[in-house]
C-alpha cells in the first residue's frame, strides 16, 4: 500500500490516555473526510487496543504504548497500536467472543469490536515480548454536492 | 464523566454523561450499584443519552448490573443509546438481557 500520511506516538498506559488515542486518532482520519460512523468504528476499535495494553499487557507496571496511523491509497487508514508487555499466549483463544483472563467486568469483546468495526485486523505476539496489532479501515469517499 | 440518580416509585434511573471507558466505568459502576442497594428498585433504567462514547467496557457495566439485579429480580432497561453504543451494545447481544431502546 502507497502510505500518503503518517503520524506515530507513544503514551504512557495509563487508563486516562484512552480518551486521548481516540481523538487523536480521531483528528488523523479526518483527513479522508469520514462519515461520522465510520470515525466512531475506528475510535471504537482504537479504544479496545489501547485498553487490552492497559488491563492485559501490563499488569504489573505502567509501560509504554505505541500508536502509528497511515493513510494509505488515498482512501484507506491503517492503525499499529503496539506495546512491549506480557504477550499473549495464545491469540486465537483470546480473540474467541467473551475470553478474558481478567476478573472484574470486563467483557472480553476486545478483540470482537475490533474485528467487526474494521475491515482487517492482525494481531503477532509473543510471550513475554508483546503484542501489536494492525488494523485497516477503508473509507468510502463521498461525492461532493458542491462540486 | 458523570451520574445523576433519580427515584420514581419503584425505578431508579441512571442518567450517566460524559464517554463510557475503561478509564471512566468504575465510577460510574460505584455510583449505580450505590443507588440499586439503597433503593432496591424493581426496575433500573440506565438512560445513555449523555453519552458521547462508548466501548466494550459499557458492555461490562450492563452485563454487571443486569447480574445483580438477576438476585432480586428486577428488570435492567437501557434507554437513550446514540447509534455508536446502540452498535457496540447489539454487538454484544444485550437486548437479550435488557430492554434496549436507541436515541
Amino acid at each position: 500500500m502507497e502510505v500518503n500520511n503518517k503520524f506515530t506516538m507513544n503514551v504512557l498506559a495509563k487508563s486516562a490516555n484512552e480518551g486521548f488515542a481516540r481523538a487523536c486518532i480521531s483528528a488523523f482520519a479526518a483527513q479522508l473526510d469520514p462519515t461520522l460512523e465510520e470515525v466512531n468504528d475506528i475510535k471504537t476499535a482504537v479504544s479496545e487496543a489501547v485498553t487490552n495494553c492497559i488491563v492485559h499487557a501490563y499488569k504489573e507496571k505502567i509501560g509504554k504504548i505505541y500508536i502509528t496511523g497511515e493513510l494509505c491509497d488515498k482512501n484507506t487508514i491503517r492503525i499499529k497500536i503496539r506495546d512491549t508487555g506480557c504477550g499473549i499466549e495464545n491469540v486465537e483463544k483470546a480473540m474467541e467472543p467473551l475470553y478474558t483472563t481478567v476478573g472484574g467486568e470486563r467483557a472480553g469483546l476486545g478483540f470482537a469490536v475490533m474485528q467487526s468495526f474494521m475491515d482487517t485486523v492482525k494481531v503477532r505476539s509473543a510471550v513475554g515480548k508483546g503484542t501489536s496489532i494492525v488494523m485497516t479501515k477503508r473509507i468510502n469517499r463521498r461525492i461532493n454536492i458542491n462540486g | 464523566m458523570s451520574v445523576e440518580i433519580k427515584t420514581s416509585g419503584d425505578t431508579v434511573t441512571a442518567y450517566l454523561s460524559g464517554e463510557l471507558d475503561h478509564h471512566s466505568a468504575k465510577e460510574m459502576r460505584e455510583a449505580v450499584d450505590n443507588a440499586v442497594e439503597l433503593n432496591m428498585p424493581s426496575r433500573l433504567v440506565l438512560d445513555f443519552k449523555g453519552v458521547s462514547f462508548m466501548d466494550s467496557s459499557g458492555i461490562g457495566l450492563v452485563m454487571g448490573r443486569y447480574r445483580t439485579l438477576l438476585k432480586t429480580g428486577a428488570q435492567l432497561y437501557i434507554t437513550g443509546a446514540s447509534p455508536q453504543i446502540y452498535k457496540v451494545m447489539k454487538l454484544a447481544g444485550i437486548e437479550r438481557l435488557a430492554k434496549l431502546e436507541e436515541r
